[in-house]
């Protein structure tokens, strides 16, 4: 059986700390700037943070993994090094990153820290995961959310790492670190700057039906009646109207997290050594929310009880969960 | 930000413009001491507002007489209650119940569920809005709480009955 490892978000100090008290084994937690994929508006940590953070969930045995998971532009690559340099210094147990340059220049320079290889380099394929492995000594990838749990058990028998996998939170579907709509609409980009949906080119409206509409850089992507739960202002959950679709749909995907409660001990099975929940930019309330449930659902499958898990639909987007892709590739 | 021109606020308590204007004056002095004991407790707040500072922010809960201005600028703190009528130009807006609020100050609530199940409503500058959501998130223990215990067991007690109130 494997360690099942519970791989937590924390978007502020106070988040990291209500992470480690519910349970989490490890917390992974990013810088305020473009090195990581949440550098959203008043997030994130400062050095002198991240030290005091790291000193507080080691002091309770639990790790910190620094998030390096966006792609520095060419050239420019003096801002991820000063961030891999300082969570060096600091104590960090591990990196997660996404760029080969990065991880190079860790693999060269800070040796004895482990690399993870982000779900932003989107190696999905044994082949690429043992690429990252065989050149950087990755010890540990996250799988892309698109991947039936067959194919991660016949990928975990063909790579020499350890598997994390989502397990709740965002489902995003887009081929990961190579996503361009934000770029596309707003002249920011997801992958270098670490921002998909700048909260500055968001903006809500409501209107005379008690419809609100969604707009970025001054495009709508959606428009919520009044009785319908909303979603992220993200292109990719966003609504439109086609010719073969004049009342608008959803083109992409619908606003919906994924939920894998009832899948833990297959996985487990599978061989996935940690299971992640996505939330750095969600609050405290909800890091203690899923933590405990997830802390609670591990233990009992660990100690051959029926996990038995909270109803966190409430937390979810748009209020409705799925298993996504981890239990059919027909889930829409 | 442009405002859309269908774009209408939500509708509140229906407006009593006395009742409205005596409610400001009984609560302003106790919002007055609570901001500047919450500004003195946690000073790192306010570098997470970083630009946003400067920003004033309207408050609303859609269950009270009254609206509340905030202009979180550690040099010259606003925090005051305004009747509806007499709101200043908002950066940002937030409206939702008073206990909805509550509990997002405190991070009781998840505030992108709130948003979500559409019982949070966010209009203007939603940078600003993200901002001062996660220097409250950043901040350890109950906001809320604090505030209370400054007026001691009568405080305590207000707040609890407040909660009680609005959960039944």
């Amino acid at each position: 059986m494997s360690l099942a490892e519970l791989i937590c978000p924390a978007g502020t100090p106070a988040a990291l700390r209500t992470a480690v008290d519910a349970g989490a084994d490890a917390v992974y937690c990013g810088f305020q700037d473009a090195t990581n994929a949440r550098n959203f508006p008043g997030l994130n940590f400062t050095p002198d943070e991240m030290a005091a953070a790291v000193a507080y969930a080691h002091d309770k045995g639990t790790k910190v993994l620094l998030a390096l998971n966006t792609y520095p532009p060419a050239g420019k690559v003096d801002l991820w090094r000063q961030a891999a340099d300082a969570g060096a210094r600091i104590g960090v147990d591990a990196f997660i990153v996404a760029d080969m340059g990065v991880a190079d220049y860790i693999a060269r320079t800070h040796p004895d820290i482990r690399l993870h290889l982000s779900v932003q380099a989107a190696a999905s394929s044994p082949e690429a995961i043992r690429y990252y492995c065989d050149n950087f000594g990755v010890k540990r990838v996250v799988l892309p959310r698109i991947l039936t749990i067959p194919e991660i058990r016949e990928i975990r028998r063909e790579i020499p790492c350890e598997i994390e996998t989502f397990i709740f939170g965002n489902h995003g579907l887009m081929v990961e670190g190579r996503c361009s709509l934000t770029n596309y609409l707003t002249g920011q980009s997801t992958n270098m700057d670490g921002v998909c949906s700048p909260a500055s080119d968001v903006e809500y409206a409501r209107h005379a039906d008690g419809s609100m509409s969604s707009r970025l850089a001054g495009f709508t992507i959606d428009c919520f009646g009044a009785d319908e739960k909303a979603g992220y202002p993200t292109i990719c959950k966003g609504r439109y109207r086609a010719p073969h679709r004049p009342d608008g749909y959803y083109a992409f995907e619908e606003p919906i997290s994924l939920n894998l409660s009832r899948l833990l001990p297959e996985l487990i099975d599978a061989g996935v050594h940690a299971f992640k929940i996505e939330g750095r930019q969600r609050s405290k309330s909800y890091v203690r929310g899923v933590v405990s449930a997830f802390r609670q659902a591990v233990d009992d499958i660990r100690a051959g009880r029926q996990a038995n898990i909270a109803d966190l639909v409430a937390l979810t987007e748009g209020q409705k969960q799925t298993q996504g892709a981890f239990e059919t590739k027909k889930w829409r | 930000m442009t405002a859309h021109p269908d774009t209408v606020p939500r509708t509140a308590v229906p407006a009593r413009p006395v009742l409205a204007r005596l409610s400001c004056l009984i609560v302003q002095p106790v919002l007055t001491r609570v901001v500047r004991r919450i500004a003195a407790q946690h000073p790192t707040l306010f570098e997470r507002l970083g630009p946003h500072q400067g920003t004033d922010f309207v408050i609303d809960p859609v269950d009270l007489p009254f609206a509340l201005h905030l202009r979180p600028d550690p040099r010259a703190l606003v925090f005051r209650a305004v009747p509806r009528d007499a709101v200043p130009p908002a950066g940002a807006t937030i409206r939702g119940t008073f206990l909805l609020l509550l509990e997002l100050i405190d991070s009781e609530e998840d505030g992108d569920a709130a948003f979500f199940a559409r019982d949070l409503e966010v209009t203007g500058d939603t940078e600003a809005v993200v901002r001062l959501r996660n220097a409250l998130d950043d901040v350890d223990g109950s906001i809320a709480e604090d505030a209370a215990a400054m007026f001691g067991p009568p405080g305590r007690a207000i707040l609890a009955r407040l909660r009680r109130a609005y959960q039944t």
